[in-house]
């Protein structure tokens, strides 16, 4: 049995900067990753960050990602475990990974759950076709592994993910026939939405996918208008010939391991799905367990990082390591300001009914 | 409109227009960036200090269009591409249009590109003039293309015309 001050589900932008905060007020951090790297969807984002430039903007996220784990890595508090899933956090308050053919049995005094999020999948004919993926295995098979995924891409979702894998698509030298929104606004940013609209890739709101075509894999698709109920508008279908279907509607906490330990947990569709209800330090219900990134509510990276670093910090002082509380508020105050403008209304509002 | 296609609409744009007497004075920014995000890397990249203090991260940017000199620094700064400089007097015909790009391969100089609109249709065609991409720029390339003075409010992004392309 491994013992430690600070457990860490899940080495992404919230995980690893807790590590960092937790393990500079004294305590013993031991993080399990389930993939073979650290870093999460950042080592996949090829694109500049938006937020302060206090906290990264400007910087592209796979850069940040070397950053967090040249840290990490330097930091003898920290322990890494890559490759290892975490399975069960039980009433005696031990934690279970499966590693390396075997398991790790883990007391921790305290948890972090920063496990990131699942991407939804929406119902049409023929989904299960190869060639329909998720953004997020598009971006992987693109920016890890370095494979394109086809030659022409139906994109299905306008927010900030569709928009910017859209455009990484593009500097792949792959073609995007079109990306179909069905809101009757662009959800991400709009800065984004300039950017690939003007490479000549047409945005189509109020448009969803009714089936894709091709006996083995997608050789095309159907799409067509809806009315204001969402309705499929009879009339306006239309083929396009496309290789590939992108799907990026959407993103659902990961909150598994948090049902399992008991945790209060409350569905919010602002947040994306079931997230736990936690206090202002982002402790669940259950004592001890923090949560911080897209776990507790989908949002950017930016707000992950400075999340993972108030729950860091908050579950040292919880077990007695010093923590000055004008660092606590500070973070609190930046993560305030981020989610102040019109684009983080559904946060604040999600939030609000979540935050005891 | 932005918010349904991407596409500023005229009404939009004039929000984030210098005014004519500023244009014909020589290069200065256009910052299309029209809504509130939170965001404030360009405040920070201008060594002249000709975007106005955020009173929010969240606010647009503002400009101070005489301090802008249309240096460029800040365009390779923005992680949205939205900003550009403009110089009307360039020469008698032609204006100089100062472009983030972010695709290989990157233009030459003296190559000529089809020019795009904020839609992508093209519109033209312009001569590539220089291409800026320091270490600073953080692979955000510069791109400098002379083009017709009735389009260099129109033409936002290039094309190369190499094969293949
Ligand atoms: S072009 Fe130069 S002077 Fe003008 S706003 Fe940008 S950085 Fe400042
Ligand atoms: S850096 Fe670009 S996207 Fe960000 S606020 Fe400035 S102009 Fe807008």
């Amino acid at each position: 049995m491994l013992e430690t001050d600070l457990a860490i589900v899940g080495a992404g932008p919230a995980g690893l900067a807790a590590a960092l905060e937790a393990a500079n007020r004294g305590s013993n951090v031991i993080i399990l990753e389930r993939d073979e790297w650290l870093g999460g969807q950042l080592i996949k984002q090829t694109h500049q960050f938006f937020g302060s430039k206090n906290e990264f903007a400007g910087m592209r996220g796979v850069d940040i990602a070397s950053h967090f784990t040249e840290l990490v890595e330097q930091e003898k508090k920290i322990k890494v475990f890559k490759g290892a899933t975490a399975l069960g956090y039980y009433e005696d308050g031990v934690l279970t990974a499966a590693y390396k053919r075997g398991m790790l049995k883990i007391k921790p005094r305290t948890l972090l759950i920063a496990a990131g999020a699942l991407e939804k999948m929406i119902p049409f004919i023929n989904n299960d076709l190869p060639g329909v993926y998720g953004a997020g295995a598009v971006q992987t098979l693109m920016n890890v592994y370095g494979i394109a995924p086809g030659e022409r891409v139906l994109m299905v979702g306008a927010g900030n993910i569709g928009l910017i894998v859209s455009y990484q698509l593009m500097q792949a030298g792959i073609e995007v026939e079109a990306i179909i929104e069905a809101a009757p606004q662009v959800g991400g940013y709009w800065v984004h939405a300039s950017k690939i609209r003007r490479m000549g890739v047409p945005i189509k709101t109020r448009h969803t996918i009714l089936k894709a075509r091709g006996t083995r894999e997608v050789e095309g698709a159907q799409i067509c208008e809806i009315d204001e109920n969402w309705d499929p508008l009879p009339g306006t279908e239309k083929e396009v010939s496309v290789d590939t279907i992108c799907l990026a509607v959407g993103l659902s906490p990961m909150v598994e391991l948090l049902w399992q330990a008991g945790c209060q947990m409350q569905l919010s569709p602002h947040l994306g799905g079931y997230v736990p209800v936690r206090n202002g330090n982002l402790e669940t219900t259950v004592e001890g367990v923090f949560i911080a990134g897209d776990v507790a509510g989908i949002e950017e990276a930016t707000s992950a990082i400075l999340e993972g670093q108030l729950a860091g910090l908050a579950a040292a002082q919880k077990i007695g390591f010093e923590v000055e509380e004008e660092k606590i508020q500070s973070i609190k105050a930046n993560l305030k300001t981020l989610r102040a403008g019109p684009v983080g209304e559904h946060i604040r509002q999600g939030l609000a009914g979540v935050e005891r | 409109m932005l918010k349904n296609n991407g596409v500023p609409s005229r009404e939009e744009l004039t929000e984030v227009k210098p005014s004519r007497e500023r244009l014909q004075q020589g290069p200065v920014v256009i910052v299309e960036c029209i809504q509130e995000i939170p965001c404030d890397p360009c405040y920070y990249a201008c060594p002249r200090g000709a975007f106005y203090p955020f009173s929010d991260i969240n606010s647009k940017p503002e400009i101070d269009y005489d301090k802008c000199n249309g240096c460029s620094i800040c365009i390779a700064n923005c992680p949205g591409l939205a900003v550009f400089v403009v110089d009307f007097t360039y020469s008698e015909e032609e204006g100089l249009l100062q472009i983030p790009y972010e695709l290989t391969p990157l233009p030459e100089k003296g190559e000529e590109v089809v020019t795009l609109n904020r839609s992508g249709e093209e519109i033209g065609t312009g001569r590539v003039v220089k291409v800026l991409n320091t270490k600073k720029q953080d692979r955000t390339a510069i791109v400098s293309v002379a083009v017709p003075k009735e389009i260099l409010m129109e033409a936002r992004h290039i094309k190369l015309r190499r094969e293949g392309q």
